[in-house]
């Protein structure tokens, strides 16, 4: 059952969360496609002409958006998993 | 006046207690922990002294609840630690004490003694019991095939020597010895054997599987059971001579089966018997321990508090009439009444009828000084101590400090996010505090953070107000209000050219600045970002440091009042103010002139490109230089009318102060001296007095009576030019606020882009699960880099701008800090030695 101890458990929570908070809020950031995280889309060097960039640019930006909040689910798991841990090792140490 | 702005005053006392009375009322003062004594016996040695006697039973008795600790800790058990702490005994209390950890550590030697024997009569039991299942097998072996065996045997065995004498007989009867031999002896012993006996001996060994205890220090041991087979007496001998040798425990083992089964059940028993009167002695020590356990840290403490009361009267004097015991020490004015309340309450549970009297003295020596801080205070005072502590009623840099480092701190560290993971950090820390404080772990580190918990939560809020001012977070900017700048070229322009440029002077800007902080499209302007940034954090960096200097130098106009320095105050105060105003105060004045008059939408000569550099005028205004010819258009390399003619008066007026700081303290104590030289010393410039207020009154500080006029002199010149040069050293080191900033930023941008990107850039769906671990990479490396590092690299920065910068203004930080005696601090460092001492 056990998988790490109490500090990695900890890390984890800590990691966790803080992902959550900030996976989430990028999501958003990228859905609502603003400017600020223009360099993180996956673009093209060259587009043929400004529609082309204007459709992948959005594209890019959904796409990002719900890969933030893949992420932020895969790290709902991991939170479940860090803190069922976290329980157990401080029930250990309490028994 | 208590208050944190100076150090408390103190004063020096005399006190006079009773002899009856002196262990109550100082157990009173102990507790109350306002109090510093001084050592009255300075020449007496740790063992003339008078509680000699006292303060080695208090060792003795310490001593036996250090064996009783270990040997709860060796069984595990659990110290109950109330937190409270009692007060200290009686000293008829103390004979009680005494008996008890007597009695208490007798039981627990004869409980250990008699477990220890038992245990090795147990471990003789268990080794017989399996030689005797051992050497059943050799037995056999040698009744079953006792002709043909032993004859092969002993042939092997017995050579050359007895061929000529025994090669007729039968087979021989053999003698034997059967014993216990460590395994690890085992190749040794055997070698040995062969040997010495030449061959002529025969051993078998057998492994014993489970290991035993060895009783003394209950380690677990793997031997073998062996059995030597020789014939005649002088092999006896020689074999149980190398079995002694070897450490080898010889056993009688019966040759006869029968005899053998019969032994081995007897040694059953026997064994049975053992193992349960070693449960009950184990259970009846763990029963004592456990009792002890309950009461140890109680113990503890009293003892040493009682050991401190004995060291501190130690330290008293014992008057002519033998009956009163007499003792210095300094005390906090504002407490005399706390104090004298304890005295009093000392005498009544003593049940002296005499009150103790405690009086004031006056002295000329310097007092300790001592600022009275809470929890929050404590810290910030930590940081100003670690440097020196202040000389005696000196204004105290840290309420200031509690302001001034944080912010410092935050302008180098500007960063939304990583401001924020500090302050939840130290939010974590204070709330928690009770519960962290109780653990007492000895680790550094930890002990460093959470000491500074109110510093670290401080950092982070206002790591975060910087932040929202250089619009950062994790290196990528907030569009709050909406970005005053706009695009105002067509399509094909933009589609054609690589990079554009947005000028403020047309439509491209609003003409409004973005309501708070840095505009959000700078982030986007990755080719001048770095350069429009700089401008702005090294001017905010100079004008911030000239600010904090000048607040410094105003502080020493605090202190010279206060001292009653006249001639510091005017040769020293207003010289030191006039020149860094009138130079760096002036240089700042530019700064805000140049960002108000110079402006991309005004038109000429109040544009943008006819701003003069800064750093350019200030170096032609010291040197006296023609200032360059400007640009084509801008009439004037001044900012404003009159500039040439206001900069020169004020540098010959600051050049015209060095002579003054150099020369007029010196000249003014010389014509004193000469005055008193010449009239009787009627006791004007002499020295009145300065007990509680410590300083120097009159003409300029009688105590430079004793310096030879050589000597001022240096000392002013070494302070004047020590003020001089480091005006203009101090001034650009304030820069590094904008060089760590600089620095911090980048460093987050390059984690953003070389880490998180990663995960960022890719395509597909499986960059959800991509970003997963990079971001956890990215977690990891931002705490460890950016908050930790910088963070400490940040703060070590701020702690050198109050030092240097900030301190050497007014700070002499020459005192000697205020340590009372107090239970508390005893207590709380393991009583070690005596925690009055000065």
């Amino acid at each position: 059952m056990k998988i790490c101890g109490p500090k990695c458990s900890l890390c984890g929570l800590i990691i966790s969360v803080w992902g959550i908070v900030q996976l989430v809020l990028m999501g958003l950031f990228f859905y609502i496609h603003s400017v600020a995280l223009i360099e993180d889309l996956p673009l093209l060097e060259e587009y043929e002409n400004l529609d082309a960039f204007y459709t992948a640019a959005n594209a890019a930006y959904t796409q990002n958006a719900y890969n933030c909040w893949i992420a932020a689910c895969i790290y709902v798991l991991t939170l479940l998993l860090s803190a069922q841990q976290f329980y157990m090792n401080s029930r250990v140490t309490a028994n | 006046m208590g208050s944190l702005f100076r150090s408390e005053e103190m004063a020096l006392c005399q006190l006079f207690l009773q002899s009856e009375a002196a262990y109550a009322c100082v157990s009173e003062l102990g507790e109350l922990g306002l109090v510093q004594f001084r050592d009255l016996n300075p020449d007496v040695n740790a063992f003339q002294r008078k509680f000699v006697n006292e303060v080695r039973r208090c060792d003795e008795m310490e001593r036996k609840l250090r064996y009783l600790e270990k040997e709860i800790k060796k069984d595990g058990i659990p110290m109950l630690d109330t937190g409270e702490s009692p007060e200290a005994p009686q000293p008829r209390e103390m004979i009680d004490l005494e008996a008890t950890f007597e009695k208490l550590e007798n039981e627990l030697r004869e409980v250990n003694q008699n477990a220890e024997a038992l245990k090795r009569n147990f471990l003789e039991l268990t080794e017989l019991k399996h030689i005797l299942r051992k050497t059943q097998v050799f037995f056999d072996e040698q009744e079953g095939g006792l002709n043909h065996t032993t004859e092969s045997m002993t042939r092997a065995l017995i050579t050359d020597e007895a061929r000529t004498a025994g090669a007729s007989m039968g087979p021989v009867q053999l003698g034997f010895v059967a014993g216990v031999i460590s395994r690890e002896k085992l190749p040794a012993f055997e070698r040995m054997l062969w040997r010495a006996c030449r061959g002529n001996v025969f051993l078998r060994q057998a492994m014993i599987e489970s290991p035993l205890e060895d009783p003394t220090n209950g380690d677990q041991v793997y031997k073998s059971v062996f059995i030597i087979f020789f014939q005649g007496d002088q092999l006896k001998t020689r074999v149980k001579k190398i079995c002694e040798g070897f450490r080898a425990t010889l056993y009688p083992c019966p040759e006869a089966p029968a005899d053998r089964r019969e032994m081995a059940m007897g040694v059953m028993t026997r064994i049975e018997d053992l193992n349960t009167v070693l449960g009950q002695t184990q259970d009846h020590r763990h029963r004592v321990l456990v009792a002890a356990a309950k009461n140890l840290k109680n113990w503890f403490v009293k003892v040493r508090k009682i050991k401190a009361i004995y060291h501190t009267l130690n330290l008293f004097n014992l008057d002519v009439t033998q009956k009163c015991l007499i003792a210095e020490c300094w005390v906090p004015l504002l407490d005399f009444e706390t104090i004298q309340l304890a005295l009093r309450r000392g005498t009544e549970r003593s049940g002296s009828s005499v009150p103790p009297i405690l009086n004031r003295m006056q002295t000329f020596e310097n007092p300790p000084t001592y600022n009275r801080t809470n929890k929050f205070t404590k810290a910030f005072q930590a940081l100003i101590d670690a440097y020196g502590v202040a000389s005696y009623r000196e204004m105290n840099p840290a309420p200031y400090t509690i302001i001034t480092f944080p912010f410092l701190f935050a302008v180098m560290f500007g960063d939304i996010g990583h401001g924020a993971i500090m302050a939840l950090f130290g939010l974590w820390m204070i709330r928690k505090e009770k519960g962290l404080a109780a653990q007492k772990t000895d680790n550094e580190i930890w002990n460093i953070f959470f000491g500074g918990r109110y510093i670290i939560f401080l950092m982070g809020v206002f790591s975060m107000y910087t932040g929202l001012i250089y619009n950062d977070i994790f290196s990528k900017s907030l569009n709050i209000f909406g970005s005053h700048w706009h695009l105002s070229y067509n399509k094909s322009t933009v589609w054609n050219n690589k990079m554009l440029q947005l000028s403020p002077a047309t439509s491209d800007y609003e003409g409004t600045p973005y309501p708070f902080g840095m505009d959000p499209i700078w982030q986007v302007a990755t080719s001048n970002k770095i350069v429009f940034q700089n401008a702005y954090k090294m001017k905010i960096s100079i004008i911030l440091g000239v600010l904090h200097m000048i607040f410094g130098v105003v502080m020493s106009w605090h202190n010279h009042t206060y001292f009653r320095n006249r001639l510091s105050l005017i040769y020293e105060f207003i010289p030191q103010l006039v020149f860094l105003l009138l130079l760096f105060f002036y240089m700042v004045l530019l700064m805000f002139i140049k960002w108000n008059r110079y402006a991309a939408t005004n038109a000429m000569p109040f544009t943008e490109s006819c701003a003069p550099s800064i750093l350019i005028t200030f170096i032609d205004m010291v040197l006296f230089n023609e200032p360059k010819t400007p640009p084509k258009g801008c009439e004037t390399p001044y900012m404003f009318w009159g500039q040439h003619f206001i900069q020169v008066v004020f540098v010959l007026i600051a050049l015209g102060c060095i002579p003054v700081m150099l020369l007029g303290k010196p000249i003014k104590i010389m014509q004193a001296r000469k005055l008193a030289n010449v009239q009787p010393i009627t006791g004007t410039d002499a020295e009145v007095g300065g007990m509680s207020n410590g300083g120097a009154v009159g003409a300029g500080g009688g105590h430079h009576d004793e310096e030879e006029m050589s000597e001022i002199f240096i000392h002013q010149g070494i302070h004047t030019i020590e003020y001089v040069l480091g005006s203009v050293s101090h001034t650009a080191s304030y820069l590094r606020l904008w060089a760590l900033s600089l620095a911090h930023a980048q460093l987050a941008e390059v984690l953003w882009t070389m880490v998180l990107s990663i995960g960022l850039n890719k395509e597909d769906w499986v960059g959800g699960i991509i970003l997963t671990v990079v971001f956890s990479f990215w977690a990891i490396l931002t705490v460890g880099i950016l908050v930790l590092m910088e963070g400490l690299s940040a703060f070590l920065h701020t702690l050198r701008l109050h030092w240097v910068e900030f301190q050497s203004k007014f700070y002499l930080g020459q005192g000697y800090a205020f340590q009372p005696f107090s239970f508390d601090t005893i207590i709380e460092n393991g009583g070690g030695a005596s925690g009055d001492a000065e």
